[in-house]
C-alpha cells in the first residue's frame, strides 16, 4: 500500500533530473526489505506521472536481496525472513549490507536534435 | 529527437530525508526532543498519550497531531491543557496516509516550542508507510497491541526494525484472547534485535509509570546532550 507514497517521491526524483526532456525508462534499484510490490509501484507511478514529463514512462525495477553483516563475528549471509540476529553468534549488533535500496539508478530521456546555425 | 541515458544513483528518499534534517536542526536549536509516535489505527497512541502527557517529570511536552482528517485526538488532549498542533493531511494529494518531512515542516511556526521541551508527533495510524518517511525526529516509539496478533513484527518488519520503542498495549485484555506474548516478544526479537520495550494498558494504567519515565528520561539525555 505504500507504493502510491513512494511513486511520487520517485517522479519527484526524476522531474528533478530530467527537466523539460520527456522520460521514456526510469531505471530503479529497490532492496527487498522495502516490502515494494513491483507491479503495483508500476500502476501508482503511471497514475503519478500524469501531466508530468514521466507521462507513459517504463519503470524498470531491479530487486535487490538483504544481506545482513554481524558486527560482532563479522559474518555475511542472505535472509529470506525478516531474521536479523546472527545465526552463529545470536549478535544483535546486525548491519544490512544489502537489501535497504530504494534508489533511482538512471533515467532515458529524450533529447532534441541540436540545430547548428552558421 | 534522440535518447540518452542519464545516471542518476539517488535515493529517492533524499529529498524527504534532507528537509527532515532541517527540521531536526531546528528542534535542535529550541533545546526540543522529537518522538515520532506510530502504529496501526486504534492501537491507542492517543490513549497512551492521555495518560502522561500532562506530567512528564522535568519536561513540558507538546503534541503535533496528524490525522487524514477530524481534530478528534487534538480535543482530547487539548483537554489536558497540553499545547496540540493539528495537522490534516487531507488537503494535500488525496490525504496522505502518513506525514512527510514536508509537512512537519509546514507546521513549525505553529508550534511553540519554546513553551516545550518534549514534542510527541503522533502520526497517521498505519504500519506501513509512515516508516518510510523521517519527519526529524530523535526516536522512533510505536504502539503494538494486543489485538493486533503477535505475527505484526513478521509482516511489517520495516516499522518494527526502525523503532527504538514498543510499547505493547492493552495487556489487561490478555486473559480473553489466544495472543501469545511470548511468540510476540520472540518475533520483534527477531526482527529488531533488544529492541527496548515496555508492557502496558491505557486503559488500566497498567505500564504507564515505566512509559512515563522513558519519555522523562529521553527528555533529560537529549537536554544533556544540548548543554556540551
Amino acid at each position: 500500500m505504500h507504493e502510491l507514497s513512494l511513486s511520487g517521491a520517485v517522479l519527484n526524483t526524476v522531474v528533478k533530473h530530467a527537466g523539460e526532456r520527456r522520460v521514456i525508462v526510469v531505471s530503479l534499484r529497490v532492496g527487498r526489505l522495502r516490502q515494494v510490490v513491483p507491479g503495483t509501484l508500476a500502476f501508482y507511478f503511471a497514475f503519478v506521472a500524469r501531466g508530468t514529463v514521466c507521462e507513459g514512462a517504463r519503470l524498470e525495477l531491479q530487486v535487490v536481496e538483504v544481506s545482513l553483516r554481524c558486527d560482532a563475528c563479522e559474518k555475511s549471509w542472505e535472509i529470506e525472513l525478516p531474521a536479523f540476529r546472527c545465526p552463529t553468534c545470536g549478535g544483535a549488533e546486525v548491519a544490512v549490507a544489502s537489501g535497504n535500496e530504494f534508489m533511482v539508478e538512471s533515467i532515458e530521456v529524450e533529447e532534441a536534435e541540436c540545430i547548428a546555425r552558421k | 529527437m534522440h535518447r540518452t541515458k542519464v545516471r542518476i544513483v539517488e535515493d529517492a528518499l533524499d529529498a524527504n530525508d534532507t528537509i527532515a534534517r532541517a527540521n531536526r536542526a531546528d528542534f535542535d536549536r529550541a533545546g526540543v526532543t522529537v518522538v515520532n509516535l506510530m502504529s496501526a489505527p486504534g492501537a491507542g497512541k492517543t490513549a497512551l498519550l492521555e495518560r502522561v502527557a500532562g506530567d512528564v517529570p522535568g519536561a513540558r511536552v507538546g503534541v503535533l497531531e496528524g490525522d487524514v482528517q477530524g481534530s478528534m485526538d487534538a480535543e482530547r488532549l487539548a483537554a489536558l491543557h497540553v499545547p496540540v498542533t493539528q495537522l490534516n493531511t487531507e488537503p494535500s494529494f488525496g490525504g496522505e496516509c502518513h506525514l512527510d518531512a514536508n509537512m512537519v515542516r509546514s507546521a513549525l511556526d505553529a508550534l511553540p516550542l519554546q513553551e516545550i521541551d518534549l514534542l510527541v508527533i503522533e502520526n497517521v495510524g498505519n504500519l506501513v508507510c509512515p516508516a518510510e518517511f523521517k519527519v526529524g525526529e530523535d526516536v522512533r516509539v510505536m504502539v503494538s497491541s494486543v489485538t493486533e496478533g503477535e505475527d505484526k513484527p513478521l509482516k511489517y518488519p520495516l516499522m518494527f526494525r526502525t523503532c527504538d520503542l514498543v510499547l505493547v498495549n492493552k495487556i489487561d485484555l490478555l486473559p480473553h484472547l489466544d495472543y501469545d506474548l511470548d511468540r510476540f516478544l520472540y518475533n520483534l526479537d527477531q526482527v529488531n534485535p533488544g529492541a527496548q520495550r515496555l508492557l502496558v494498558s491505557a486503559r488500566t494504567g497498567d505500564g504507564i509509570e515505566a512509559w512515563r519515565q522513558w519519555l522523562a528520561d529521553l527528555a533529560a539525555r537529549t537536554g544533556e546532550r544540548a548543554l556540551l
